[in-house]
């Protein structure tokens, strides 16, 4: 399956990663091949069976609604590259 | 040409749970910023989410509630965007099945019984808050809300103006509070509501252009906006123009939408299934243990409260619109075994009182027993009903029962017929031009000597046996 290098702007865009011209010649090719191969798995028949949602198969893993202490404010903040007043500090949000 | 509006509403309920959904940080707000966070709910590369079993619990009992199908397998997905609030890059949110698919919600209109469908409704996790500094090139991020279960009830487009658009948040706030899985308070920010708008020509079958109005965040200015956006679209195809489709913001100030411009390209959210998290299967049997913890709702207490009580339809649904009124009512009935009368002092008197100090019932100084005792004198002809305005006022004041207060303010009715003669006597005396006008055939007076009366015993005398003993007198 071929994929054009306007998908590949559009997907990295989104993903907010930029790539050299060159690069994204490379990744335009190395995705085509990658979709390529994942056609083979089309040509299986998967009649009657049902679609899986998850690789492992188990369901239901779930906790109880009970409290667990939390970080400080101190450690929560620690890895933060900028922070002011408690808070993580951002570039400004335009609305 | 006739346009017919077609609405659709997007409602996001924070779940009360203890915790979040996907840890077990504590979900109270108010506390300072930042100190209510773990590695899980701030995005900490290597964590696993591990789902709230009470949150799913919650989803299905309002799914339940809503007259909504549960899912047999329902699976969590990726929606992925960035925004400062949203620490990993995406929401976990769900997509493909849902927790609840296909319920409904009954609505009155113009005394009209309306089903309002709904699509289905989801849980999510919540993203944390924004704060923009004024001035400074920089916005604060606090993410103690981060992570905090929301479930997301999406409706059909079956909404046909702004008052039913009203009616369905009202219905649905009341629901989600009974059955007590939410707060759904839209001024705290946890119901907030988003509006799909479309015109299309009356009697037409096709949808036009939507535009959806997000983040509206008070009853009145959903119906607001929503009016606003009808005559906004309107206008436009009357100018033979044609609506975008696009997102809108309501300038409460100004009453207007406004085109949110920036957003048009993160409406591709690359949906994926959640990899961390399994499926969720909840067995037959356990939904149908939580459909059993459904209380009665308000659409059928009701109409329970109108044929049990004989009351008219319009105040069973005033007393019925929170638990805890209805609660309160039907105490107060059994109470005093006068269902008409506590409902008439609770829509009026009570109504009049918490409205002006701005209250809720839940803390209200009367009890119902203090109403049925309160009752049972005026039954008793202790006081009468005029006075008993006065003591209900102070038993509102002070907590006191009603026996309390006229014992301490003198206030029991006066019945001795000997007393009330000699008040009537006083009167007549000091009024000779009206006894002799009403003796001459104007019988209209009586109404102004009864006025007299009451005037000079302070409001205490029986007005039954007013009324009586000035007929007597008058005519002798
Ligand atoms: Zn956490």
């Amino acid at each position: 399956m071929k994929i054009t290098k306007q998908e590949v702007e559009h997907v990295a865009r989104l993903a907010r990663l930029e790539f050299p011209e060159q690069e994204q010649e490379r990744l335009t090719d190395q995705l085509s091949k990658i979709l390529t191969f994942m056609e083979t798995l089309n040509g299986l028949d998967t009649t009657g069976v049902a679609p899986t949602s998850h690789v492992l198969d188990i369901r239901n893993v779930m906790r109880d609604d009970e409290p667990v202490a939390c970080l400080t404010q101190e450690a929560a903040l620690a890895n933060a590259p900028d922070k002011a007043a408690g808070h993580y500090r951002v570039p400004k949000i335009i609305e | 040409m006739k346009y017919e509006p077609v609405i659709g509403l997007e409602v996001h309920a924070q779940l009360q749970t203890k915790t979040k959904i996907f840890c077990g940080c504590e979900t109270k707000f108010g506390d300072e910023a930042n100190t209510r966070t773990c590695p899980v709910c701030i995005g900490m590369p290597g964590v696993l989410p591990v789902l709230n079993r009470t949150a799913v619990e919650y989803t299905i009992k309002t799914g339940l509630a809503t007259h909504g199908s549960i899912n047999p397998s329902s699976r969590f997905a990726r929606k992925n965007y960035f925004y400062p609030d949203l620490p990993k890059g995406y929401q976990i949110s769900q997509f493909e099945l849902p927790l609840c698919e296909k319920g409904y919600v009954e609505i009155v209109v113009d005394g009209e019984v309306k089903r309002i469908k709904l699509t289905r409704i989801h849980l999510e996790e919540d993203a944390g808050k924004n704060l923009h500094q004024s001035g400074g090139g920089a916005s604060l991020v606090d993410l103690n809300r981060a992570g905090t279960p929301l479930m997301e009830i999406v409706s059909e487009p079956d909404i046909r103006s702004s008052e039913e658009a009203s009616e369905y948040l009202k219905k649905l706030r009341s629901i989600l509070r009974y059955i007590g899985v939410s707060d759904a308070d839209m001024e705290k920010g946890n119901f907030r509501c988003d509006a799909n708008v479309s015109l299309r020509p009356a009697g037409s079958k096709e949808y036009g252009t939507r535009a959806e109005i997000k983040n509206v965040n008070s009853f009145k200015f959903v119906q607001r906006a929503i009016d606003y956006e009808i005559k906004r679209q309107a206008q436009i195809l009357e100018g033979g123009g044609r609506v975008v489709q696009e997102t809108r913001l309501f300038d409460s100030e100004k009453g207007v939408t406004f085109s949110m411009r920036s957003k048009e390209e993160a409406h591709d959210y690359r949906y994926f299934p959640e990899p961390d998290l399994v499926p969720v299967a909840i067995p037959l049997e356990r939904v149908e243990e939580i459909r059993k913890t459904i209380p009665e709702l308000p659409d059928a207490k009701r109409e329970r409260f109108a044929r049990q009580y004989g009351l008219p339809e319009h105040d069973a649904d005033m007393l019925t619109q929170t638990r805890a009124l209805a609660d309160y009512f039907e105490e107060a009935a059994k109470l005093s075994g006068q269902p008409k009368a506590a409902s008439n002092w609770m829509m009026g008197e009570l109504a009049r009182l918490l409205n002006a100090d701005g209250k809720d019932i839940e803390v209200c100084a009367i009890t119902p027993a203090m109403i049925a005792g309160m009752l049972k004198l005026i039954d008793g002809g202790v006081i009468s009903t005029k006075i008993a305005k006065t003591v209900f006022e102070e038993m509102y004041r002070s907590g006191k029962d009603a026996g309390a207060v006229v014992k301490e303010q003198g206030l029991v009715q006066v019945s001795d017929s000997g007393v009330i003669e000699q008040i009537i006597g006083d009167v007549m005396k000091a009024n000779p031009g009206q006894v002799a006008d009403y003796r001459a055939g104007k019988d209209k007076l009586l109404g102004f000597f009864v006025g007299q009366v009451m005037k000079a015993s302070k409001g205490k005398a029986n007005p039954d046996m007013v009324n009586e003993l000035l007929k007597k007198m008058l005519s002798e």
